[in-house]
C-alpha cells in the first residue's frame, strides 16, 4: 500500500517546485524587463493596432501576443507590468509582516493593555471593507507606487497581528517558556530567543500569502486607474483596457488576466505547500 | 448568567468598534491633500463663492468641530449632502444598498449550495479519487481571490460562450413595475418571472464570482467536521440499521457537523460583502460599491463617508449577530 503521508508530501513538493520555477522565471523577467521585452512597452503605432497573437491570421511578426488598440505591444507590456507587481509584492509584504508580527508578537506575548489596544485597532480595522479602505487610502494620498505600497501596509498589518497573536500567545502558555524565564533571561530575551524562532515559520508562510494579496490589491487599484501614473504598463490597467474591447480584442485582456492568474495561485500555493514542509504532523 | 454576561460585553466591544471606525474614517478622510470646493465650481468663480459654498459645508471650522458636526449628523440619520449630486447621502446610500444586499444574499446562497455539495461528494467517496479532485478544486477556489474569477466568468459566460450580461443589473430597456429596490424579490412577489429571469441573467456571474471562494471554505470545513462524525458511534449504528451512505450522510451527520461552518460562514461574510466592491465595478453592477468608487474618484466626501460608516455598520452588525448566536448556541457557554 502507498504511504498516504509520502504522496501527499510529493504532491506538495511538487506545487512547491512549480511555483517557485514561475516566480522565479517571472522575477528574471521583470528584472531584465528591458533586454527580454521584444518591443517597447511604451511605443504606439496606430497602423499597429489590434494585432492578434502569433498564431492567428493577421498578426504581425515579432508582435508575439498582439498588440493594444494604440499598437502598444501585450508582450512586452505584461513583461515591464512584472516590474510593478513584483516590487510592490516584496516591498509592501515585507513591510506588512514586519509591522503586523511584531504587533502580533508583543500583544499575544505581554498581555495586558498592549495586548487590549491591539486587539481594539484589530477590532477597528475588520470593520472595514479592505478594497474600500484601500481605494479611500489612494484617494487621499494620490496615486502612485509609494501609496499603494504603504495602503497595502496599512490595511493588512492585522492579518499578520491577529494570526502571530494567537501563536505567540499559545507558544507563550508553554513550559519551555516558563524555564527559559526561570532560567534568568527577561521578558524581551524570552519573547525574541524563545517565543520568536517558533513563530517564525509562521510568519514566512504569511508573508508569502501576503505577496499574493498585494500583486492582487496593485492590479485591482490599477484596474480602476489609481495606480501609478496612467503611461506605465500595469497588469490591472491592461486588464482594464482589455475589459472595455473584449468583443473587439479578446487578447488584451486574457493574457495580463493569466499572468495575473498564475502569479497569484504561485503565491498562494507557496505559501500552502511552505505550511505543509513546516507542519510537524506531516513531517 | 455567563451568557448574559459575554452579550453584555460583545455590545460594549461594538460600541467601541463603532466609535473607532468613525474616528478613524474622519482622520482618513480630512487628510486629502485637494480641495473639494474648487472642483466643484466653475472656473472664474470669485473668493466669495468659494468662502459661501466652505462655510455651507462646515469645511471653515475647526477639526473638531467638524468632527461634532459630522458625528451629531450621523447619529440623527442626516450624512450630509452629496457634493456631485447635490442629494441627501442617506437617500442616495439607501436607494442603492438593496442592489448591492441582493447580489450578497444571492452569492451567499449559491456558496453554501456549491460548497455544501463539495463537502457532501467529498465525504460520500472519501478516501478516493473523487475526494483528491475535491480538494484540488477547493485549494484553486481559495487561492485565486473574488476578482480574477469575476474577470474568468466574463470570458467564459459573456464572450466565448455568451449566456450571461457582463454589466448592469437589468436590461436599461425594460418598464420596472418596482416600487422597492429589492427587484429580485419583488420581481417574484409581483410573479413577473419576465423580469427575474433577466434580473438574474445579470446577477449571475458576478454571484458567482463573490461564491467561489467562500463555497471552497465551506466545502473544506464542512467535509472534515462530517468526515469525523461519519465515525462516531451513533453514526455506525444508522449504517447498520441499513440506511444507504447519502441518507447516513444528510440525516445523521450534516446535523451535528453543521454548527463550526456555521460560525465560519457568518464571519465569511463579511469578507463577500467587501468583495462586492470590486465586484460590482467589474460588472457594472448598480450597487453601493460601484457608487462608492465613483465617489472616491471624485472626491465626494459625505458621500464616501456615508458609504464606508455603512459597510462599517453593517460588518459590525453581521459579525454582533454570528458571536451572539454562537454564544446561545454553544452548550460550554450555555451551561458553564
Amino acid at each position: 500500500m502507498v504511504d498516504g503521508r509520502s504522496l501527499t508530501r510529493r504532491r506538495a513538493g511538487a506545487r512547491l517546485w512549480l511555483s517557485l520555477t514561475w516566480l522565479g522565471l517571472l522575477c528574471l523577467a521583470a528584472l531584465f524587463a528591458p533586454w527580454v521585452a521584444p518591443k517597447d512597452p511604451l511605443a504606439q503605432d496606430l497602423f499597429l493596432g489590434r494585432l492578434p497573437p502569433f498564431w492567428v491570421t493577421g498578426a504581425e511578426p515579432g508582435y508575439y501576443l498582439g498588440t493594444d488598440s494604440l499598437g502598444r505591444d501585450v508582450l512586452s507590456r505584461i513583461i515591464h507590468g512584472g516590474r510593478v507587481a513584483l516590487m510592490v509584492a516584496l516591498i509592501a509584504g515585507v513591510a506588512t509582516c514586519l509591522l503586523g508580527a511584531t504587533l502580533g508578537l508583543l500583544a499575544g506575548f505581554l498581555r495586558g493593555w498592549v495586548d487590549m489596544l491591539v486587539s481594539r485597532f484589530i477590532d477597528i480595522w475588520m470593520a472595514f471593507p479592505p478594497v474600500l479602505f484601500s481605494i479611500l487610502l489612494i484617494a487621499v494620498m494620490g496615486p502612485g507606487l509609494w501609496s499603494i505600497i504603504l495602503a497595502i501596509v496599512v490595511i493588512d498589518w492585522t492579518r499578520f497581528a491577529r494570526v502571530i497573536r494567537a501563536e505567540a500567545m499559545a507558544q507563550g502558555a508553554m513550559d519551555y517558556v516558563a524555564s527559559a524565564r526561570v532560567a534568568g533571561r527577561g521578558r524581551l530575551g524570552t519573547m525574541v530567543r524563545e517565543i520568536l524562532p517558533n513563530v517564525l515559520p509562521t510568519v514566512v508562510v504569511l508573508l508569502t500569502l501576503e505577496m499574493g494579496i498585494a500583486v492582487i490589491v496593485e492590479a485591482i487599484l490599477s484596474f480602476v486607474n489609481l495606480s501609478i501614473s496612467t503611461d506605465d504598463p500595469t497588469w490591472g490597467g491592461m486588464i482594464a483596457e482589455g475589459r472595455t474591447s473584449i468583443h473587439q480584442a479578446w487578447w488584451v485582456l486574457v493574457f495580463p488576466l493569466i499572468t495575473l492568474f498564475l502569479t497569484v495561485l504561485a503565491f498562494s500555493q507557496l505559501g500552502e505547500g511552505l505550511k505543509d514542509r513546516f507542519d510537524p504532523v506531516l513531517r | 448568567m455567563r451568557v448574559l454576561q459575554a452579550i453584555l460585553v460583545r455590545l460594549f466591544t461594538t460600541a467601541v468598534t463603532l466609535a473607532g471606525v468613525a474616528v478613524v474614517v474622519f482622520v482618513v478622510i480630512r487628510v486629502v491633500p485637494g480641495n473639494p470646493i474648487a472642483m466643484m465650481l466653475p472656473p472664474g468663480a470669485t473668493e466669495e463663492d468659494v468662502a459661501r459654498l466652505t462655510a455651507l459645508y462646515g469645511l471653515d471650522k475647526g477639526l473638531w468641530a467638524q468632527f461634532g458636526i459630522w458625528v451629531a449628523g450621523v447619529v440623527q440619520g442626516d450624512f450630509g449632502t452629496s457634493i456631485t449630486t447635490k442629494a441627501p447621502v442617506l437617500e442616495l446610500v439607501l436607494g442603492r444598498l438593496p442592489a448591492t444586499l441582493e447580489l450578497s444574499i444571492m452569492a451567499l446562497v449559491m456558496a453554501v449550495v456549491l460548497g455544501g455539495a463539495a463537502a457532501l461528494v467529498g465525504t460520500r467517496w472519501r478516501g478516493g479519487r473523487v475526494e483528491a479532485s475535491v480538494d484540488v478544486a477547493n485549494g484553486m477556489a481559495l487561492s485565486v481571490p473574488d476578482f480574477l474569477w469575476g474577470l474568468v466568468l466574463i470570458l467564459l459566460f459573456g464572450v466565448l460562450v455568451p449566456v450571461f450580461h457582463i454589466s448592469g443589473r437589468v436590461t436599461p430597456s425594460l418598464d420596472l413595475p418596482f416600487t422597492t429596490g429589492f427587484y429580485l424579490f419583488e420581481s417574484l412577489f409581483r410573479l413577473r418571472f419576465d423580469l427575474w429571469a433577466d434580473l438574474v441573467a445579470h446577477m449571475f456571474m458576478p454571484a458567482l464570482a463573490l461564491a467561489i471562494p467562500l463555497a471552497a471554505i465551506i466545502g473544506q470545513l464542512l467535509k472534515q467536521s462530517l468526515k469525523e462524525t461519519m465515525n462516531l458511534d451513533y453514526v455506525t449504528l444508522a449504517r447498520t440499521k441499513g440506511y444507504g451512505e447519502f441518507r447516513v450522510i444528510l440525516r445523521e451527520a450534516l446535523r451535528n457537523a453543521a454548527l463550526p461552518t456555521l460560525t465560519l460562514v457568518g464571519v465569511q461574510f463579511t469578507f463577500l460583502i467587501g468583495g462586492t466592491v470590486i465586484i460590482e465595478r467589474l460588472f457594472s453592477y448598480e450597487g453601493l460599491g460601484n457608487m462608492a468608487i465613483d465617489a472616491v474618484i471624485n472626491r465626494d466626501l459625505p458621500l464616501i463617508q456615508g458609504i464606508v460608516v455603512l459597510f462599517a455598520v453593517i460588518f459590525t452588525a453581521v459579525n454582533l449577530v454570528v458571536d451572539l448566536l454562537y454564544a446561545v448556541l454553544n452548550p460550554r457557554l450555555r451551561h458553564g
